[in-house]
């Protein structure tokens, strides 16, 4: 035996380490790296860097994307708020309803997008039940504006906030809170110097699924955007509409920068959270 | 005396009783072939369906732990897009009696729905289609060019450019017409709302954009000019037909909707004549939707079959079928005088005015060309 075998196999007192991890791997690639790998290949090998760029680089990619992403963050943002206050309220009270709005919460999950989209267009579209009042009231259109794909991309991302931040304030002790008073804290200082900074990478990670989620979104927003090309179009519809075209190549290419970009954010996003986990200590 | 017989939910059989069998099961002579099976009993649609749904779920279970026998019927799939899903429905279970009729076992027939570039590029990408039904001939050009599944001089192989119907572009207003539009050069009147879909996603958008243009042509307009004016009256660019119908109809936007012939019909009869008018433009255009057969699909088996499918949409009876389904066929005979009296006659363009799809698609809808520049001035 080799130290690098023996390395390899730590005594350990679960059995099967060697199978699920090969199962693991085997599963991971056939469903997720093998297609990425595939996508990067044909996009970097098959079309080229120098191609790709002259796809992306067009004022009206950039606005579909531009908006993509801007109207991700704000409904991701809006979802990190959202989501925490109902995670709280979910955790810290009991009220009539409880568990129906609890499994509500999932709904988002199990619903097809499209279903969603027809829906939430039904309902803020300037004949519908919403949109009727806020059109008439304030002068707001939704459906068909980026207000509108905001509302749908909120929907979609929900509950990615709600249950990863949910799990974490079940286990936040109240005895913490209670000392934070008895030391002579407020309420506002309890609240912004103890109770949210444990919640705060789990409120992260649930902001960083929730944005991946929105950015890539398709079919709840299509309904419900407009689609109007440099004012409501979404960058996954224009690789829709380089498909149609019959340009696998063009729609590798925008698919490879929307791949890029949410990689950074993302690796961004998990960099802040090494770093506030390093101040706050292990949390 | 001739019986039917089931013999899967999806596979019916007919021939002369040869004998009943205890357990009240019948056996037939179908065309040379012993054939055992149940008493066909047609369903009402509404059971049939779920049943069915049911009996395929069950199937796809079993599939999975034992292989399942041959089924003895010949399987045919027809790749077709959105708003034929009511006429192949009717033309598959009448097509399937008459094939049996002429002594052929059962076939199985199955039709998938789509968007037309989409199932275009399934075709290409591999979905093993024996014959195309499509919104475009551009599309079957496509496959042609992309995969040598289909002959490139595909659109001559059968009568009528290979399309067994055809439609045209009208217009969908409100009740009573509250703004008046008879024409195309109504729709470019500042504050008139005019839904249509997207041409990059949408195959009858494409058709809308080129009536307009063929109209501008006609009347000595600048069509680019003429086709960007429309555009800015446009609110809403949704992706497919269907789509459009219920933004115009269901959420109220706009005054005019431009719709394919037989959806802007289909929406009358669904959603209520009390509600919206059709007007035909005085010019529109001779939209020819094609089929083909996928010769790389097809062996000596099966050619037989598909071969007489496509050929029998020409027969009085399926023209019947399409007329009755709001399509424009070409044979009249067999048809109901009524279905044939609806359509008002106006002048439509064929796309040949035009330089032929393998000229319009990029030069129009391509990327960069005039469809985007008209979006790129913004």
């Amino acid at each position: 035996m080799t130290a690098r075998s023996l390395a390899l196999r730590t005594p350990t007192p679960m059995p099967g380490w060697g199978l699920s991890f090969g199962i693991m791997l085997t599963m991971l690639s056939i469903v997720v790296l093998v297609p990425m790998g595939v996508l990067l290949w044909r996009g970097f090998i098959g079309f080229g860097a120098g191609a790709m760029w002259e796809v992306v680089n067009r004022p009206r990619v950039w606005s579909a994307l531009a908006l993509s992403f801007r109207a991700a963050f704000v409904a991701s943002l809006f979802n990190l708020v959202f989501g925490v206050v109902l995670a709280w309220v979910l955790v810290r009270y009991r009220f009539p309803g409880k568990r129906i709005i609890d499994a509500a919460v999932d709904l988002p999950f199990a619903l097809p997008t499209a279903v969603a989209g027809i829906a939430l267009t039904a309902i803020y579209a300037p004949n519908g039940v919403f949109g009727s009042v806020l059109a008439d009231a304030f002068g707001i259109r939704v459906a068909y504006t980026e207000l509108g794909i905001w509302i749908a991309l909120v929907f979609v991302g929900l509950p990615f906030v709600v249950r990863t931040v949910q799990p974490v304030i079940e286990e936040v002790d109240r005895e913490t809170e209670e000392a934070s008073a008895t030391l002579g804290a407020s309420r506002l200082r309890t609240l912004t110097h103890v109770v949210l900074p444990m919640l705060a990478p789990a409120a992260m990670t649930g902001f960083a699924l929730a944005l991946a989620r929105a950015v890539g979104e398709y079919g709840s927003v299509i309904f419900i955007a407009g689609n109007l090309p440099n004012v409501t179009e979404i960058a996954p519809l224009l690789i829709v509409i380089r498909l149609e075209e019959f340009d696998y190549d063009g729609a590798v290419a925008i698919a490879i920068a929307m791949l890029s970009i949410s990689f950074t954010l993302l690796l961004a996003i998990n960099l802040i959270q090494v770093w506030s986990r390093r101040r706050m200590g292990a949390v | 005396m001739i019986h039917t017989v089931s013999v899967s939910p999806y596979v019916q059989a007919q021939g002369m009783l040869i004998e009943r069998l205890p357990d009240g099961r019948l056996l037939i002579d179908a065309g040379g072939r012993k054939v055992i099976g149940r008493p066909f009993r047609p369903v009402p649609q509404k059971t049939r369906r779920w049943k069915a749904a049911i009996a395929a779920a069950i199937f796809g279970l079993t599939s999975l732990v034992v292989a399942a026998p041959q089924a003895s019927a010949e399987p045919l799939l027809n790749v077709s897009y959105d708003p034929t899903r009511e006429f192949y429905r009717d033309y598959n279970t009448w097509f399937a009696n008459w094939w049996t009729a002429q002594g052929n076992p059962a076939p199985q027939i199955k039709t998938s729905h789509g968007g037309s570039g989409a199932q275009a590029r399934a075709v290409i990408d591999g979905l093993a289609a024996q014959v195309v039904t499509l919104a475009l001939a551009s599309d079957i050009d496509q496959i042609a060019a992309r995969s040598d599944l289909i002959p490139k001089d595909w659109q001559s192989r059968l009568p009528h450019n290979s399309s067994p119907y055809t439609s045209t572009i009208v217009f969908l207003v409100r009740e009573g017409n509250p703004k008046g539009i008879k024409d195309w050069n109504d729709l470019i009147a500042e504050g008139v709302q005019v839904i249509t879909p997207n041409p990059k996603t949408s195959g009858g958008a494409r058709w809308n954009y080129l009536a307009a243009w063929g109209y501008a042509e006609r009347n000595k307009l600048n069509p680019q000019d003429f086709v960007a004016a429309l555009y800015r009256n446009v609110p809403v660019l949704d992706t497919g037909a269907r789509g459009s119908t219920t933004t115009f109809a269901q959420r109220g936007l706009g005054d005019v909707l431009l719709a394919w012939e037989n959806e802007a019909y289909l929406a009358l009869s669904e959603l209520g004549e009390d509600k919206f008018d059709i007007v035909v433009p005085s010019v529109s255009v001779l939209a020819e939707p094609p089929v083909a057969l996928v010769e790389g699909h097809l062996t000596d088996a099966n050619r037989p079959l598909a071969t007489a499918y496509l050929e029998q949409l020409y027969s009085p009876e399926a023209q019947a079928m399409a007329l009755r389904h709001y399509y424009r066929a070409w044979d009249t005979s067999a048809a109901d005088p009524a279905d044939v009296a609806r359509f008002p006659e106006l002048e439509r363009l064929p796309i040949a005015d035009f330089g032929g799809w393998a000229e319009v698609q990029p030069k129009h809808f391509g990327d960069g060309g005039i469809f985007d520049q008209i979006y790129q001035g913004k």
